[in-house]
This record gives structure tokens, sequence and C-alpha cells, in this order.
């Protein structure tokens, strides 16, 4: 690691200053951005922990729905009464990532600004990756891409981004609080990352030493049909290839709400609101999940390499909404 | 191994340190900071003090801002029972045990850790003293080089405790159900999964996990 300062923000408008610093970055977990400035991704010039501000509460909101304070472990989050009975999907999402270890230190924050696990962005003695380098052109374009995007690429980027408990906030609309300078903002998740275009650096919307506060989940968790079905090429401690959050609002036999996004298939949890409509209304069968699938998955472009994502996601599907649907 | 050869009071680890540069570094705070004076340091950068709590005893340091947990354990306290494999969060082999939390060290600044309350392999178990999971460890055959074994014990003491208070898993058939459930198999090898072994002693890593869960009534 490069030399860089440490300060402890005294309070989250402290963190916002102290982040406006050239070269700052909010250190709250670490699991992400000590490892990235271990392998010279990130030369951090002053590291602003943010781990120990007042901001580890779950708590339900007068609406319903549940506020989460952003410096919520991973492993308090997953295990949260409120979420493992009213929001499962999440807690299940939460689980299929990382190991024990890592989701003890990583926070709710800090997995929203998770960088890509692109091996050209994260070796930071190859010379192409627009992500790190913009305008060096991208490695994996014509390179090693098994692992890459198929949705919402571009000719700059074919990342994709690596959280699982971001597909079940897709999934579950949850909006994200950020603080910043000009005060504090609600972002709708669906707005929160960007795809690449011609700007990959960029991950997020988040503006220059604007802080995440929380996250809110909306009252409905659909709490009785969820299913988070990850596939990887080990059982456990792995990237996703694809992975679906999957859930489904049934009552009477019939599909009253859905919510369906996937992961490891895009630069962004990928999510078309018009895939969940299409399910509405219908009885929860076979055909009705695969004309889901094929409306989520429509403009697929496959890179060299990862053309098998768009068979294996389209099957994810389609089994995750009939494990959701068959859960009581 | 046997428990016999452990309790001989020559451990592996005392004749490491005191054959090495650390020679009998005692673990109080002046004469720690001397054994590092006379390691190679890395330029001067600013430091900073912090307090440690490792194994019940205060620790004052003066660390530079990159130093992590890992290394302040191993090198400025002389703890080198945890264990630096990759250094980049993808083993368990510098696993240890943070306000009753189990954490890769190698991911985490010692700054962030002031006044935290710690647990190395060194305060799980003593030569003659050892903890239960320990002798299953060596009852159970549950090592070939022993590298990741520090890691893995320090992992599954606390995965007892997880257990205990009903934490769940991605194995775990409905999340929705509240309480602790009987650690099955493939809970245990689930929970294990952050620690890797590359002898390959899983087996019987995961059947040592498992006689100590049985034992504490968590299986």
């Amino acid at each position: 690691m490069t030399p860089f300062a440490y300060r402890r923000a005294a309070s989250v408008d402290d963190a916002v200053r102290l982040g406006l610093a050239p070269g700052a970055y909010f250190l709250a977990g670490g699991t992400n951005l000590i490892d990235l400035a271990k392998g010279g991704v990130v030369q951090p010039a002053l590291l602003v922990d943010v781990s120990r501000l007042p901001l580890a509460e779950v708590a339900e909101t007068p609406e319903g729905g549940v506020r989460i304070g952003a410096m919520v472990r991973n492993s308090d989050l997953a295990n949260h009464p409120l979420i493992r009975t009213r929001h499962p999907l999440l807690s299940q999402a939460l689980l299929a990532g990382a190991s024990p270890q890592l989701r003890n230190m990583a926070t709710v924050g800090g997995n929203l600004l998770q960088r890509t696990r692109c091996h050209y962005f994260y070796d930071a003695a190859f010379e192409h990756c627009n992500k790190r380098l913009p305008g060096s052109g991208c490695g994996a374009l014509e390179g090693i891409n098994r692992n890459h995007a198929i949705l919402g690429t571009s000719p700059a980027c074919i990342a994709t981004h690596p959280s699982d408990m971001c597909v079940a906030l897709a999934a579950l609309r949850a909006r994200v609080r950020v603080h910043g300078p000009r005060g504090e903002r609600t972002i709708a998740f669906a707005d929160f990352h960007r795809l690449p275009g011609d700007t990959p650096q960029r991950d997020t919307t988040l503006a220059a030493g604007e802080l995440i506060v929380g996250v809110e989940l909306p009252p409905d968790g659909f709490a009785g049909h969820a299913h988070y079905l990850k596939v990887r090429d080990r059982a456990s401690y792995a990237f996703a290839l694809v992975s679906v959050a999957a859930a489904l609002d049934v009552r009477g036999g019939v599909v009253r709400d859905a919510a369906l996004a996937l992961g490891g298939v895009a630069h962004k949890p990928w999510r078309r609101p018009e895939a969940e409509a299409r399910l509405v209304g219908r009885e929860p069968t076979d055909a009705a999940f695969g004309e889901a699938a094929d409306l989520l998955l429509q403009g697929a472009r496959p890179a060299s390499q990862n053309g098998f994502k768009v068979a294996l996601a389209r099957r994810a599907i389609v089994r995750a909404l009939q494990t959701a649907g068959a859960r009581s | 191994m046997s428990n016999e050869s452990l309790t001989a009071g020559a451990t592996r680890r005392g004749f490491l340190q005191s054959a090495g540069a650390l020679a009998g570094t005692p673990l109080i705070v002046g004469q720690a900071q001397a054994a590092q004076a006379a390691v190679e340091a890395p330029p001067p950068a600013p430091s900073a003090g912090l307090t440690l709590r490792v194994n019940g005893r205060s620790h004052a340091l003066q660390v530079e801002p990159r130093v992590t947990l890992l290394d302040a354990l191993r090198d400025d306290l002389g703890l080198t029972g945890t264990k630096k494999g990759c250094d980049r969060g993808q083993c368990g082999a510098c696993t240890v045990i943070v306000n009753g939390r189990r954490i890769n060290a190698c991911l985490s600044l010692a700054m962030q850790h002031d006044g935290d309350e710690i647990t190395t392999i060194e305060g799980i178990g003593q030569p003659g003293r050892l903890h239960p999971l320990q002798a299953a460890f060596i009852a159970e055959d549950a090592f070939q080089c022993g590298y990741c074994t520090p890691g893995q014990i320090c992992s599954g003491v606390a995965l007892m405790e997880e257990a205990r208070r009903g934490d769940c898993s991605t194995v775990t058939p409905d999340v929705r159900q509240l309480g602790a459930a009987p650690l099955s198999d493939a809970e245990i090898r689930e929970r294990m999964s952050g620690n890797l072994c590359r002898c390959g002693a899983y087996a019987n890593i995961a059947r040592a996990v498992r006689i100590v869960a049985r034992q504490e009534g968590v299986a």
C-alpha cells in the first residue's frame, strides 16, 4: 500500500468535510478498499474511518418499512429478526455472499460501493482498463471474459457488479439515503448504480463527498414467496456467475406483485419492471416465468466466452421463481 | 502429534520465537517496541497511538496507518500464532475474534481497532489446557501442515457462538424460522467455508467441529 493518512470521523458532517479532501476515501469494513489498496488499484491519500459513526441501527419505519444504517454489518443485517421474517430475500442474498468473517466486517454502505472483480481492473500492472485508467481500453472485450456482463455493456467496459446484497435491494425497490455537502437526499435503488457507457470509472451516481448513511426498504418485503438463487463455480465463497432475486406476492392462485433482479450479468443489478409486470395478474406457471425471463434478458449481448450466461440466466430465473412460488 | 507433545513445553511457536529475531518477545509494550526497532522499518510515516486489548491484556502501540491488525499482532506484539496466508481476505488463515466476531485480520487496519477486545489463537487455549476444539483437531487429525489451523480453530470457536444465538446461513432451509437450529453437516461445511486448507484436511476439520458442536449442544 502507498502511504496514506488516517482520520476517524467524529460525525457524519465531519466525515463529509474530510471526504472532500483530494484522494480521500471513506473506510468502513475495509474488505474491498484495503484489498484494492494492497493491489495498488486505489492509492488513497486519506482514509476517513466512518466505521464508528452511529449508523448501525435496523429499525422499523412508521409506514412499516425498515430503515437500515449504512454501518450495519452484513452478518447482523442477515440475522436481524425484522429482515429474516419480513425481507427474507435480503437475508438470503447477504448470506450467499463472501464468508462469515467477511460478512462480519462488511457494511451495507461498503457493499453498495463494491468495485467490480474484473481481473483486468484488479491487476494494477495491466495497462488496459477503462475503469481504472480511463481511455486505456478494455482488456476483457477480446480477452478472458467468461465472468463478464451480457447486458447493458458498452464498448468501453463489460465488467459486472459483484454484490449479492444489491441484487436483493434492487428487487425489493430499496432507496439509498446519502448525506453530502448540500445536505441529505434519497436515491431510488435503480438510479444508484450506473451502466458503464463512456465513463466506466464511475460506478454510481454519488457526487463528490457524499456519504451513504442508510438504506430504506418499503413495507412489502415479499415475505411469503422469496428466493435468492446464486450460481457459482464452487458451492460457497465465490462470486456469482449468475444470481437471481425472485419474489412473488401470490393470492388466490394469482400473482399480485412480483420482484425480479439479476446479479453477475451487468454493471449494476439488472431489473426491468416490464418483466415483473408480465407476471402480475397471471397464475405462477413455468410458461409465465419463462416469458418474464425472456423479457428480462432481452437485448443480451454476450462476449466471446460468456454466451452460456444467457441460457444459464434464463433457467436460473425460472427456477428461482418456481422455488419462490413453492414456498409458503 | 499427540497431546503429550504439546504439553511438554517445547512448542513449535516457542521454538521459532526463541530462534528468530523476536527472541522471547514479552507481551508488554516497551519491550515489544524495542523488538520492533530491531526490524527494518518502512520509511517513516505519521504514526499514531492506539490500544489493543489482546487475550485479556492491554497493549499500547504506535503504528503507521497502513499497518493491518494482522501485522500489528504478529510483528508488533509477537503473536505469531495468527497466520498470514494470502493477505487478501481469501484464505482465512488470519482469522481472529474481535469483540466476539470472527474477522480477517489482514483486511483490517490496526488503527480501526483502538480499544477493541481481540482473541487470537494464543488466547483460545494453552499447552496443557487446550480448548475442546484444539483437542478435537488433534484427535481427529484435522490438519497436515498446520498453517491454516489457528484460523480454522478461531473460526470454529466463533461458529459455536453464532449457532448458539441462532444465526442462519445460506444453506439454512428457511431463514424466517428464528431461533437456534441444530447444525447439520452441510451447515458446518458452509460456516467453515471462509477457511481454506490447501492440504485438503476438510473432512477431518468438519468432523472435529461437529464433535465439539455436539458436545456444546449446537449440533
